[in-house]
């Protein structure tokens, strides 16, 4: 028994600082830690541990979203009937779209609040300029999955909200109707509409934002790990 | 180096220049378990309360699409409800386009404004006239150009503006810098517009009150 689980994690119980750092640095789960960390830096009130639970929403938004795709069709108006069976058909299937729906408004919420501690802590400075620009991209990101989602049950909510948005891109000049011609594969919501929404919500949105965010939490530790004020100064 | 070769080979090999931890002599734990376990149940926090929320609270559905019945109001999401509630006051490329995409600029430049990287505090002592006369003046100038360019006075941008400019003034916050304040500003104003665009916003896009017609979707 001890020989299949030392081939699983390679240390010993974690009882010693040896095997505790070992059960970091050695965990690809665990490595993007240090295996020490400044006290100061992991207390709540440094970083309302914003930016790692905009990533447990994320993951969340994951596992829910594949479970709710196995309901799934992005098609008129089999896509309305799917959710009324949802409701009515598929065991805890108004949960799992509860579930999936609060956390997609929490994230965006969450990535918010991130962005605005952040900047209150200052934290945006040299040498973490950069990770701040990709911060702004994946606020964008979180952004569009989220309202590419919105489309999806196709209701009247869902509809309209997506109509006010997409005729805003009627707005930019010259090339605005041809914009919004390409984001809808048609001139107005219909059901090209929704199989673009439904790709770029389920495939090409979420891969962006895992690849992303790997490159963000990389270059947090890359960058000397999170900001912290020099003790003695108020800067 | 091989006996056959009569070539040496010499490599540069540059010192590494990566930023350092800040510092080094702080009291430090182990990640494995203390941080391991606080995230752990910052993590458990969230789901309960999300598992709670999903219990208890519906998401809504309604009729199935009908691209000829528009409902009044047709509203966005929250998150832009606050570019929504500027369509009432601006063309729509104005609020839709011009506006967003400067505030989705200016945030991306923050970190490369020079002002920025020092974040001086905004009264050292210095040229303190001229720096009240620059604010004041820009107030006055912003003031205007949201009273008057407008179909209506924008007030969720002209409100924060005092709000932020008047302690912005005052000696006893001058160790804040200006982008602090400019950020404070944007902040107040994304709040009140979304504020305004969720809550108090009804039928033809007509102020209600929440507490009396409820809240419209
Ligand atoms: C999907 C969205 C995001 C995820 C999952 C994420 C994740 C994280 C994590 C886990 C950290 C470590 C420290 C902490 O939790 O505060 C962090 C730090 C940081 N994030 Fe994000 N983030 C996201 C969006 C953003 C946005 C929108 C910005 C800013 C525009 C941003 C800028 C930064 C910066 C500058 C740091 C370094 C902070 C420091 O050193 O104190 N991030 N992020």
């Amino acid at each position: 028994m001890n020989r299949v689980f030392r081939s699983i994690v390679r240390h010993g119980f974690p009882d010693t600082n040896r095997n505790r750092s070992l059960a970091v640095f050695t965990n690809f789960f665990l490595h993007i830690h240090p295996v020490k960390a400044r006290l100061r830096a992991i207390r709540l009130t440094q970083t309302w541990y914003l930016g790692g639970l905009s990533a447990a929403t994320f993951f969340i938004l994951t596992v829910t979203g594949i479970l709710l795709m196995f309901y799934y069709h992005p098609s008129v108006p089999r896509a309305y009937e799917d959710m009324k069976d949802l409701e009515f058909v598929v065991s805890a299937g108004v949960f799992l779209r509860n579930l999936h729906r609060w956390s997609a408004h929490m994230m965006v919420a969450l990535v918010l609040l991130h962005m605005i501690r952040v900047f209150f802590a200052g934290a945006y400075r040299p040498p973490r300029e950069f990770n701040w620009v990709i911060g702004v991209m994946l606020l964008l990101g979180t952004v569009l999955l989220s309202y590419t989602g919105y489309l999806l049950p196709w209701d009247q909510l869902a509809f309209w909200a997506v109509t006010v948005g997409t005729n805003m891109a009627d707005a930019v000049p010259v090339i605005g109707g041809d914009i919004k011609f390409l984001m809808l594969g048609g001139n107005g919501v219909n059901e090209n509409a929704l199989l673009r929404f439904y790709v770029l919500h389920c495939v090409v949105l979420p891969a962006a934002l895992l690849v992303g965010i790997a490159v963000h939490v990389w270059r947090v530790r890359k960058d000397g790990g999170i900001y912290l004020k020099k003790p003695e100064s108020n800067e | 180096m091989t006996p056959h070769s009569d070539i040496t080979h010499i490599t540069v090999v540059q010192g590494e220049a990566r930023p350092l931890v800040d510092a080094a002599e702080e009291p430090q734990v182990m990640t494995f378990p203390h941080l391991v376990v606080r995230e752990l149940i910052a993590f458990l926090a969230l789901s309960i309360f999300l598992v709670t929320l999903s219990l208890v609270w519906d998401a809504p559905l309604e009729e199935l699409a009908n691209p000829s019945v528009a409902p009044n109001p047709a509203k966005a999401p929250w998150y832009f409800l606050g570019l929504q509630e500027l369509l009432h006051y601006y063309a729509p490329f104005i609020s839709g386009v011009l506006l967003p995409g400067v505030v989705i600029g200016a945030l991306a430049v923050i970190p490369y404004f020079d002002i920025n990287l020092e974040r001086k505090p905004l009264w050292d002592g210095t040229h303190t006239r001229l720096k009240l006369a620059g604010i004041w003046g820009s107030v006055v100038a912003l003031t205007a150009l949201f009273y008057f360019t407008a179909a209506h006075p924008v007030w969720p941008i002209i409100g924060p503006l005092w709000a932020t400019a008047i302690p912005m003034s005052l000696p006893v916050f001058g160790r804040r810098s200006l982008p602090f304040w400019i950020f404070l500003w944007f902040l107040l104003c994304a709040i009140a517009l979304t504020v305004i665009g969720v809550f108090f916003r009804g039928p033809g896009w007509e102020y209600t009150l929440p507490w009396r017609d409820g809240i419209y979707t």
